[in-house]
């Protein structure tokens, strides 16, 4: 048959700077998108992919360089302009309306009137079109309130095609999604390529670029680093590339002596959650948990810590049994948890970094009546310096930190006390490449330092690369321990055995 | 099958909820005194408290918003001590005149507070505590500390609140304003841009920003339309009383605002409707009409109010968790 003819450019950003107080956001970069084409964008947190979403969706206004669109220069001066132009952006943060309904979701902003009325039910109508399009199996009348995270994502999708977007922008859709919902967002994705729509993908997930991208544009330290197509360039090379130095180096595990046993659990159980899990960590070893979605991971955890009651089972701390009711029990035995969601549970967002760290030990520190401000502004400046937190001093606030350093925050705060068990619930979890190897590196210093770890993770890798023994879980019951020469195939097997007739 | 729907549907739904306690009240109410039910009684009441009920409605513009405004009795005052000055000075005056003059009153001062709250981002509690301040003592300093008797305001303006001209006999003025406003109301929330756009912004003011909405120029318009209420309020509060005090509407903010939240809006923003704000208002002034009625002591009327109001936000947040609980049901199926 004929050649095939490359697909026009609709999009080119040249020379494109943008300037923060004191930061270079942008610094000259180019981006380049095609007529249905998906193109991944990736880069380590703060490597300039959210400004540059920002710069085109026009929400920021890049103090250089030129936007091109269908081959005409473009200055856009407000998120109304771009959004005209055909540029839809799906947030990493869901933008909705929690207390609106899915229609109104969809339509504010260009609502649909007549006469000044607003047209209820051609709202609703068109919107169940949207929605039924994109194989949502959801009403539009529904309040958003009542959505999971990737139905209130379908919604931002349906959002985009109402205003007839030629280019849409997703950042980090993946991220708060199962594998089985990533899935459906690939297929509604694909959908959309097929169609002609050009699709934007920001994601720190490389199976979400290798499965959905053709081409991929990286970015380092503000800078444009290049633009590959996904078939002609390896992991490796692509990890260099966003990390500028080798990860080979990913999993700095060191073989430890195993020390004696720190925390036994024995036939812990939840009703209606999970069933007799039984298992033990000595100190200066890696307990690796794992499992597929559902599998009840962090329900055992936050009984193990005093988060809640279970039903039944026996916990033991260095051999004798306690009763763990409350977090502060747990504390009090010296188990700590990290939790899943760090930013709601365990930071203070508007606290400076020293006011968060020693936030646990006030009471320790402090004579009774009066807290002792110079030891907590010394113990917390040890403990930001042991875990390397990159800010100017312990006097930043937390939020300004990226991901990977709120996290490290997060871990001081739990050294802070005096531990000997100490439970990470999916501690890389929305952070970048290189503050993954950062935190893997705190992990394994931590177990040389004799501390007992449980790691609950559900990537595989990272479960094989750091862990002494591999715990699987399925369905709220223990299918199995591995060693870590396991291979994934083997930790995949025993995470879908069940031991009841399942229906799925 | 379909009855469970129904059951489900009633349990659901916060308006439902609050129809249930106010008809409680009302069992109990015309139980211990049965002239609460009279027709004479309930048109006085509503007369009485068309005040409460046309306020509660630009109460709950500002509170969708996410904001609060305190300062409304003083705009009250001021504007109808502006009104009535006129009309003593100047005793030809229409009474279409004197609304549309304290009307006018009050949109400038809602429109100074939204001016600081939005370009001077001042928060709202405090701007308008400041605010409340300082129209309350205007309102003093313009009538020079006297007060407007009856004699001295025109007796066309003082027969509006008897009147039932408005409805050609049927309904009082008061109540026909009121009810005038509270359709006006459910249709521009619900059937216009502006209404819509009002709860995004306070659903989540960084999405609306996003949409294009400019979320400044809706709050803006939010508490120009509390000052505009505050100032039709001032001109009835005037003819209602067939007088006008300096400390006229004190504290009225504190029943607004209650009448919202027994009505289910969100005191953090984007949730709430007119419907559930008009049963909120009516379930204040019951209790205000009939507790005097059912022979409780002045002493214990507030206490029991307070009390009353609380089971009802009680009861209202519950229900609340219940619509939440159930979301997560759904979710997770």
């Amino acid at each position: 048959m004929t050649v095939q003819k490359e697909p026009e450019t609709i999009l080119e950003l040249k020379g494109i700077t943008k300037l923060f107080p004191g930061v270079r956001a942008l610094d000259s970069v180019h981006f380049d998108l095609k007529k249905g084409e998906i193109h991944s964008l990736m880069g380590e947190n703060g490597a300039g992919k959210s400004t540059l979403i920002k710069v085109i969706s026009g929400v920021h206004h890049p103090d250089a360089g030129h936007i091109i669109l269908d081959g005409k220069e473009r200055v856009f001066r407000g998120t109304k302009e771009a959004r005209d132009a055909g540029i839809a952006t799906i947030y990493q943060h869901v933008t909705s309306y929690p207390h609106l309904s899915v229609a109104e979701n969809i339509f504010t902003g260009h609502e649909l009137v007549k006469n000044g009325i607003i047209q209820w039910k051609e709202m609703y109508r068109r919107s169940d079109e949207l929605l039924h399009e994109l194989g949502a199996d959801f009403k539009s009348t529904d309040e958003i309130e009542a959505l999971s995270v990737a139905q209130q994502q379908m919604v931002e999708i349906a959002k985009a095609l109402a205003l007839d977007s030629r280019i849409i922008i997703m950042d980090e859709p993946t991220a708060a999604l199962t594998k089985q919902e990533s899935e459906q967002l690939y297929l509604i994705t694909e959908r959309l390529r097929d169609k002609g729509t050009s699709v934007i993908f920001i994601s720190h997930r490389f199976e979400d670029m290798y499965r959905l991208a053709s081409r991929v544009t990286v970015f380092r330290d503000a800078k444009y680093i290049g633009t590959y197509r996904v078939d002609e360039i390896s992991k490796r090379d692509l990890i260099k590339a966003m990390v500028g130095r080798e990860t080979s180096e990913m999993f700095p595990k060191i073989e430890l002596e195993r020390g004696e046993e720190a925390l036994r659990v024995e036939n812990l159980s939840l009703t209606g959650y999970f069933h007799d899990v039984s298992f033990n960590v000595h100190r200066g070893e890696i307990l690796g948990v794992t499992g597929l979605v559902g599998a009840r991971r962090t329900e055992v955890m936050e009984c193990v810590f005093g988060a809640r009651l279970p039903s039944s089972g026996t916990i033991y701390v260095k051999g004798e049994a306690v009763q763990i009711r409350h977090p502060q029990d747990a504390m009090d035995h010296g188990i700590g948890l990290l939790t899943e969601d760090r930013q709601y549970q365990g930071l203070i967002l508007d606290w400076t970094i020293g006011s968060n760290i020693t936030l646990p030990i006030i009471s320790e520190l402090g004579n009774g009546i009066l807290t002792n401000e110079r030891a907590e502004r010394s113990k917390a400046k040890t403990l930001a310096e042991k875990l390397n937190v990159k800010a100017q001093s312990i006097f930043d606030k937390a939020k300004s930190l990226s991901g990977g350093n709120q996290q490290k925050v997060v871990v001081a705060k739990l050294l802070a006390s005096d531990l000997d068990v100490i439970i990470l619930d999916e501690p890389t979890k929305g952070v970048d490449v290189g503050a993954k190897a950062q935190i893997y590196e705190i992990i394994s210093q931590l177990a040389g330092q004799g501390y007992a770890i449980v790691m609950v993770s559900s990537e595989m890798p990272e479960i094989l690369g750091m862990s002494d023994r591999i715990m699987v879980m399925c369905e709220g019951r223990v299918s199995g321990f591995l060693t870590p020469d396991a291979t994934q195939e083997d930790i995949l097997h025993l995470a879908m055995t069940k031991d009841t007739e399942g229906e799925e | 099958m379909k009855k469970n729907n129904v059951l489900k549907t009633l349990a659901s739904s916060r308006e439902i909820s609050l129809l249930m306690v106010m008809l409680l009240i009302v069992a109990i109410i015309t139980w211990r005194n049965p002239i609460f039910l009279t027709l004479k009684n309930i048109s006085d009441m509503l007369t009485n408290y068309s005040t409460t009920m046309i306020l509660a409605l630009g109460m709950m513009l500002v509170l969708l918003i996410g904001g609060i405004d305190i300062s409304i009795g003083a705009t009250i005052a001021l504007s109808g001590m502006f009104s009535a000055l006129i009309m003593r000075d100047n005793q030809g005056v229409p009474v279409v005149v004197a609304f549309l003059m304290s009307i006018g009153v009050g949109l400038i001062c809602g429109l100074l507070i939204g001016l600081v709250i939005v370009k001077g981002k001042v928060p709202p509690i405090i701007a308008t505590l400041g605010f409340m301040n300082i129209y309350r003592g205007l309102t003093y300093l313009m009538a020079r500390n006297q007060w407007v008797p009856a004699y001295q305001i025109p007796t066309a303006y003082k027969q509006f609140a008897t009147g039932r001209y408005l409805t050609f006999g049927v309904l009082n003025n008061m109540i026909t304003v009121m009810l005038l406003c509270y359709i006006l109301f459910f249709f521009f929330l619900k059937y216009t841009k502006t209404g819509r756009r009002i709860y995004a912004t306070g659903s989540n003011v960084e999405a609306a920003q996003f949409s294009g909405i400019d979320t400044d120029r809706i709050k803006f318009f939010a508490y120009g339309t509390m000052g505009l209420l505050s100032g039709l309020v001032g001109a009835l509060w005037v003819s209602i009383y067939a007088s006008a005090q300096g400390d006229m509407a004190m504290g009225i903010e504190m029943d607004v605002i209650a009448s919202c939240v027994i009505g289910g809006v969100s005191l953090s923003g984007g949730r709430g409707s007119v419907t559930g704000v008009f049963l909120g208002a009516l379930i204040m002034a019951i209790l205000g009409n009939a507790l005097p009625l059912v022979g409780i002591s002045q002493f214990w009327q507030d206490g029991l109010k307070g009390l009353i109001i609380l089971v009802a936000i009680i009861l209202n947040v519950l229900t609340q968790r219940s619509i939440i609980a159930n979301n997560l049901r759904r979710r997770q199926a």
